[in-house]
């Protein structure tokens, strides 16, 4: 993906996919040492502009920014131009007049940064979610937070194992399918990878062409977690109108949630994600949220260097020669 | 009033076609023969190699006026029209305010009659389009307003749309409806399937329109009342109509060039230029609709010309306002699903529409001259001069209508107006306005 938008994860071969994790284990490295920066975007600009409300992403996309000593520039929505009424293509406008070379965008409208391309072709845009559609920055730290924890396990590194890892891997991806743009990016991901997906869902949770997807959509929740190597939680999306899909949160969870009960029938070894904010008691029993298997910790921490290597590789036009970081 | 010769031309009947040149006098055809001489001081123009029929008419224009004129006026919609060979129009209701009184439709009639083309109204069926209150439709049609309908959505509420069909039938008059059931179009911004689900775009069924013209149709079973479908988008939709037919039933149906054109696959970029309800649909639809236009089971093309100013359509594509911009191109788009068959590409384009509009010679009209007739001595003069073989490149800044929102743009397209005569006057030659 080097020097190119990252829009969606569709078409991204699992070259593309490797690149970038493997770009982000060495940045991962950066943020153990005692000075966590380096001058590898000295000079260029990257502008957040969050038209959704989404605090951890947008922390995590500028403090990726700032430890590649990239100048942010972040606009609260909440509080600009945007409210009075000023229309998507001229508030890009605007902020391209002051020159960037980036920006991070996340909108509550699917499609929304694949316009901003179009306003602004010479700069490069990083979907930091957008609507029902994708969130490719979740999607790859979701698959390098697996890699980290299989590997560790293998007694090897994420670099070395390269996707030998997810070969055959059995991911089930459980919860509201149908407005999670995290399930979109994630199923791209696994299966580039060569992992085998299925998903399971209340059926007014499924999106209409799921039977087109690479994944095999079950019915039974419950012998789906015990298939499963890895589980990846979706939020229940209340805002979404999740809420009139299901006759109510507590009969979700009974057919649907990770609780305790459930949990305790997981094979030992199984994976937990979720991509936050979680709603505990709901999708996930708040004590399976916090067993040592469940993995939300490191998928914030490895967000950091996913999109530092995600903006690196977009403004840098070439894939790391040895090291970016020396 | 100067004479008009249309020269070297062949003229389309309804039935029939024939090399012949056309005089116009004082406002009607005066003669029609293989060759006239050309009268003293006539304006002559050169048809050669082109189709003379009837002025096209549109069942269905967005003129914006009032309320949004920054997006078209009565004058720069019937410009548009003009170019696109129309000579009548029907304006649509949805105006800020809507047409639903007397008077709002008088201020339509009053701005038209100073336009290139003709301007019919359509009035509200409720009054602000509201679907729960029957607008004043008997005022409305003493002003000759011939067709109703709340376009933009359809009259949600069965036991409204029973109480206006009932109430409209003894008036003459004609309902049209826009077919989505909104309750199960769920706010939704494109055709619901695997691109819309791709995009994470919310979709609007093909079972909201279809499960509308079900019910319609029954309501028209239960009232004898006429009824048009308007911008019919999908397989079924037109199947349900052709049945209906079969059963004697008084129903019409037009479709719109660009849902005879585009598949839902154009929507794949977010560009809001697509964006229009119904929506654009799969494949397998725009087949079936155009093989439906060219057996005849389609009565008419509209445009549904939807003018927008450009930053609406700027707009994410959840936020953006539906609608196309479609009177200068229409007949391209629909020359090129007919083919080299003139006549029934006058029947979709002018004879069709005008029977459905109530603008027909044999049709109470008032104010209005007759459209969509036969090309015959003593007819009033509407009448296109088409280049059924001319290519050219469309350009979105090149257009008459003030917004921009072609989905046409940077096309090849082939066919167009060459010249245009509305009442006996010239309004349109060599492709230009007069």
């Amino acid at each position: 993906m080097a020097g190119r938008n990252l829009l969606s994860l569709e078409g991204l071969s699992q070259e593309g996919i490797l690149e970038v994790l493997d770009t982000a284990e060495i940045f991962a490295e950066v943020n153990t040492r005692a000075i966590r920066k380096v001058p590898t975007l000295k000079g260029k600009v990257v502008a957040s502009l969050f038209f959704e409300e989404s605090t951890r992403t947008r922390l995590s996309f500028e403090t990726a920014a700032k430890r590649l000593s990239a100048d942010v520039l972040s606009l609260a929505v909440a509080s600009s131009s945007v409210k009075k009424g000023e229309s998507l293509r001229d508030t890009i406008a605007t902020i391209d007049a002051l020159g960037i070379d980036a920006v991070v965008l996340r909108h509550a409208a699917s499609g929304a940064p694949e316009q901003v391309s179009r306003f602004v072709p010479h700069v490069r845009v990083i979907n930091a979610g957008d609507g029902q559609h994708q969130h490719p920055t979740q999607g790859l730290l979701d698959v390098f937070t697996i890699r980290r924890a299989l590997a560790a396990r293998a007694g090897t590194t994420g670099r070395e194992s390269g996707a030998e890892l997810f070969a055959g891997l059995r991911v089930l991806i459980v919860g509201d399918i149908r407005h999670s743009r995290v399930a979109r990016s994630d199923v791209m991901a696994y299966t580039a990878l060569g992992a085998t997906v299925r998903v399971c869902a209340p059926g007014t949770l499924l999106p209409v062409d799921v039977a087109t997807w690479p994944v095999e959509v079950v019915d039974d929740v419950d012998d789906a977690l015990e298939w499963a190597q890895v589980v990846g939680v979706l939020r229940l999306q209340k805002e979404r109108g999740t809420g009139s899909m299901v006759p109510s949160l507590a009969e979700f969870t009974l057919t649907h949630g990770l609780t305790w009960e459930r949990f305790t029938r997981l094979a030992p070894q199984t994976l937990i994600t979720h991509p936050g904010p979680m709603n505990r008691g709901v999708e996930i029993d708040s004590r399976v949220a916090d067993v040592d298997t469940a993995l939300m910790e490191q998928q914030v921490s490895n967000g950091v260097p996913i999109r530092m290597a995600v903006l690196y590789l977009a403004l840098s036009g070439t894939s790391p020669e040895g090291s970016p970081v020396d | 009033m100067t004479d008009v010769l249309i020269a070297g031309g062949t003229v389309i009947h309804h039935d029939a076609t024939e090399r012949a040149d056309v005089l116009i006098r004082d406002g009607r055809v005066a003669d029609i023969a293989p060759s006239l001489a050309r009268p003293a001081g006539a304006h002559v123009i050169d048809a050669d190699g082109c189709w003379v029929g009837p002025g096209f008419v549109d069942l269905h224009t967005h003129l914006r006026e009032p309320g949004r004129e920054e997006a078209e006026t009565v004058a720069s919609g019937a410009r548009a029209a003009a170019v696109g060979g129309y000579s009548a129009v029907v304006a649509m209701p949805n105006t800020e305010p809507a047409i639903d009184s007397a008077m709002v439709a008088q201020f339509v009639l009053d701005r038209g009659r100073d336009a290139l083309v003709e301007v019919a109204v359509a009035g509200a069926i409720t009054v602000g389009r509201q679907g729960t209150h029957l607008a004043p439709i008997a005022d409305m049609a003493a002003l000759g307003v011939r067709l109703f309908t709340d376009d933009g959505t359809g009259v949600q509420d069965p036991l409204i749309l029973r109480r206006a069909l009932t109430y409209a039938r003894p008036l003459g008059v004609t309902l049209a409806e826009h077919c989505e059931d909104e309750a199960l179009a769920a706010g939704g911004v494109m055709n619901e399937g695997h691109v819309s689900s791709r995009l994470g775009l919310s979709g609007r069924p093909a079972l909201a329109e279809e499960l509308m013209v079900m019910r319609d149709i029954e309501l028209v079973r239960l009232t004898g009342c006429p009824m048009h479908f308007l911008h019919l988008s999908t397989a079924r939709s037109i199947d349900l109509v052709r049945k209906a037919r079969a059963d004697g039933l008084p129903v019409t149906c037009e479709v719109a060039p660009h849902h005879l054109f585009f598949d839902e696959s154009v929507c794949e970029h977010y560009d809001a230029l697509f964006k229009v309800h119904p929506p654009l649909r799969t494949r397998g639809d725009v087949d079936a609709l155009q093989a439906a236009l060219r057996q005849g089971d389609v009565d008419a093309v509209a445009t549904d010309h939807a003018p927008h100013a450009p930053e609406l359509k700027d707009l994410p594509f959840d936020d953006a306002p539906p609608g196309m911009l479609g009177l200068e191109h229409a007949a391209s788009i629909t020359r090129g699903v007919m083919g080299d068959d003139p006549i029934g590409f006058f029947r979709a384009l002018s004879r069709g529409p005008a029977a459905i509009a109530h603008l027909r010679a044999r049709d109470e009209r008032p104010r209005h001259t007759a459209h969509g007739g036969d090309v015959a001595v003593g007819e009033d003069a509407n009448l296109v001069v088409f280049d059924a073989a001319d290519t050219y490149r469309v350009e979105r800044h090149g257009l008459q209508s003030r917004a921009h929102n072609t989905p046409y743009d940077g096309l090849e397209l082939t066919g167009r107006a060459r010249a245009l005569v509305v009442r006996g006057i010239p309004r349109l030659d060599q492709g230009q306005l007069t």
